[in-house]
């Protein structure tokens, strides 16, 4: 029997601890090809979780009808149907920001966050808890996309959500609206990630290697007492 | 019931689901799409045509050009969106042009996916209103490093010579393209 997390456990372990972009490192193209702004990021994030939690529900309903040779393929026309959806609803709402998400919201189909989330967890796992995990991990993904997308845009045209933050002196950074500053931009980020976890892990290994010391300790001073 | 079996129906299922969901969402959109692009095609027409208040698709063109009139129904120029290869990909523009062809009123960009911060300049104020008031009589031509000294000329951005070389080019082959088929229609 598989050991039973909570509900909320479902959700959170998406923001952080097997978060899309830094841990698990799923859909690297979006993260990197549309945060030239804070809100290229949001839209990107949003219409990826739409298809990430109703494919995630649907996989997971009708997981045991699904003969497992043909999952792969059902999957995908579940999620193509889905982003379909989501392009045509923001090309008739949103027009100005599909615009500018360009090819990107199509090519959610081929996210493999999605696939995986679909195959990792929702083919699995019952309705509810899909539900959960795919919306922890959706928000993951959008606090990611808009902290890259918030640094791209400070930094490569000194506003934030198309407000101006910088003083005026300031020369926006071209590099940072390039591909290269995304890439920059990714790589510092998971770094500090990764060494803020590592951080994390030492204190613990050494608060744990301090209280067997302790322990150790406290009989032979006794026994020299 | 063997296995085949059931990965077809599965499948067939799926995709017949998805199929009906797609074309109801389809519907419900392709209104919605047309009447957006309908509104940016309109707003980019009167972009480049100050005056200008109604316009009229002119038909038998093998491209998109509108004429527009003014409040009074007159006839006060031409709105031709024209497409050709920029520096990284498709440069789409408008360009707002006299009732003879041979003045260029106004230069706008409509789509462009130049590298930001060089070629991205021919959205700009200084490059875009050099086409104002440009003689056009003749093939617009582009110089380099010095200002312009005829009335067909605009100075090329620094570092983003291709794209201006571009603007140029589609400029040209745009106008060149409805003088060939009003000329043509006016001899008739």
């Amino acid at each position: 029997m598989k050991k039973q997390v909570t509900l909320l456990k479902e959700y959170t372990k998406g923001l952080w601890e097997i978060n899309p972009v830094f841990k698990q490192v799923l859909g690297m193209c979006p993260t990197l090809a549309v945060t030239v702004s804070a809100i290229n990021g949001i839209a990107m994030a949003l219409a990826t979780t739409f298809v990430l939690v109703l494919s995630s529900l649907i996989i997971s309903i009708i997981r045991k009808l699904i003969p497992p040779q043909v999952r792969i393929a059902s999957y995908i026309v579940i999620i193509a149907t889905f982003v379909t959806i989501a392009d045509l609803v923001m090309k008739a709402q949103f027009p100005e920001l599909s615009k500018s998400l360009g090819p990107f919201i199509p090519l959610i189909v081929v996210n493999c966050l999605i696939l995986g989330r679909a195959e990792a967890f929702a083919s699995k796992n019952t309705p509810v808890r899909a539900l959960f995990d795919s919306l922890g991990n959706g928000t993951g993904f959008l606090i990611v996309l808009f902290i890259i997308g918030s640094i791209r845009e400070i930094l490569g045209s000194g506003t934030i959500l198309g407000f101006h933050i910088m003083p005026l002196t300031f020369e926006p950074w071209l590099i940072m609206i390039l591909p290269a500053g995304a890439f920059l931009t990714l790589g510092l980020l998971m770094g500090l990630a990764n060494f803020y976890v590592d951080h994390k892990k030492n204190k613990e290994r050494e608060s744990i290697i301090e209280k067997f010391r302790s322990s150790k300790q406290l009989p032979t001073i006794e026994t020299e007492a | 019931m063997n296995n085949t079996t059931k990965m077809l129906i599965t499948l067939g299922f799926i995709g017949i689901v998805a199929g009906g969901s797609l074309s109801f969402v389809n519907n419900w959109a392709t209104p919605l799409i047309a009447a957006n692009q309908k509104a940016e095609t309109e707003r980019a027409i009167f972009l480049v045509q100050p005056e200008a208040k109604s316009y009229e698709r002119i038909d038998n063109l093998p491209f998109e050009a509108y004429k527009v009139f003014d409040e009074n129904k007159t006839f006060v120029g031409y709105s031709l969106p024209y497409e050709g290869n920029g520096f990284q990909g498709k440069i789409r523009l408008m360009v707002g042009l006299s009732t003879d062809l041979n003045n260029i009123i106004a230069m706008e960009v409509l789509d462009q996916i130049e590298t930001p911060g060089l070629g991205t300049k021919i959205l700009e104020e200084p490059f875009k209103d050099q086409f104002k008031n440009l003689n056009s009589s003749s093939p617009i031509e582009w110089v380099k490093g010095s200002p312009p000294s005829k009335d067909n000329e605009i100075q090329a951005i620094t570092g983003a010579t291709i794209s201006s070389k571009a603007i140029v080019a589609i400029i040209n082959n745009g106008i060149e393209g409805l003088k060939k088929a009003e000329l043509k229609g006016e001899e008739k």
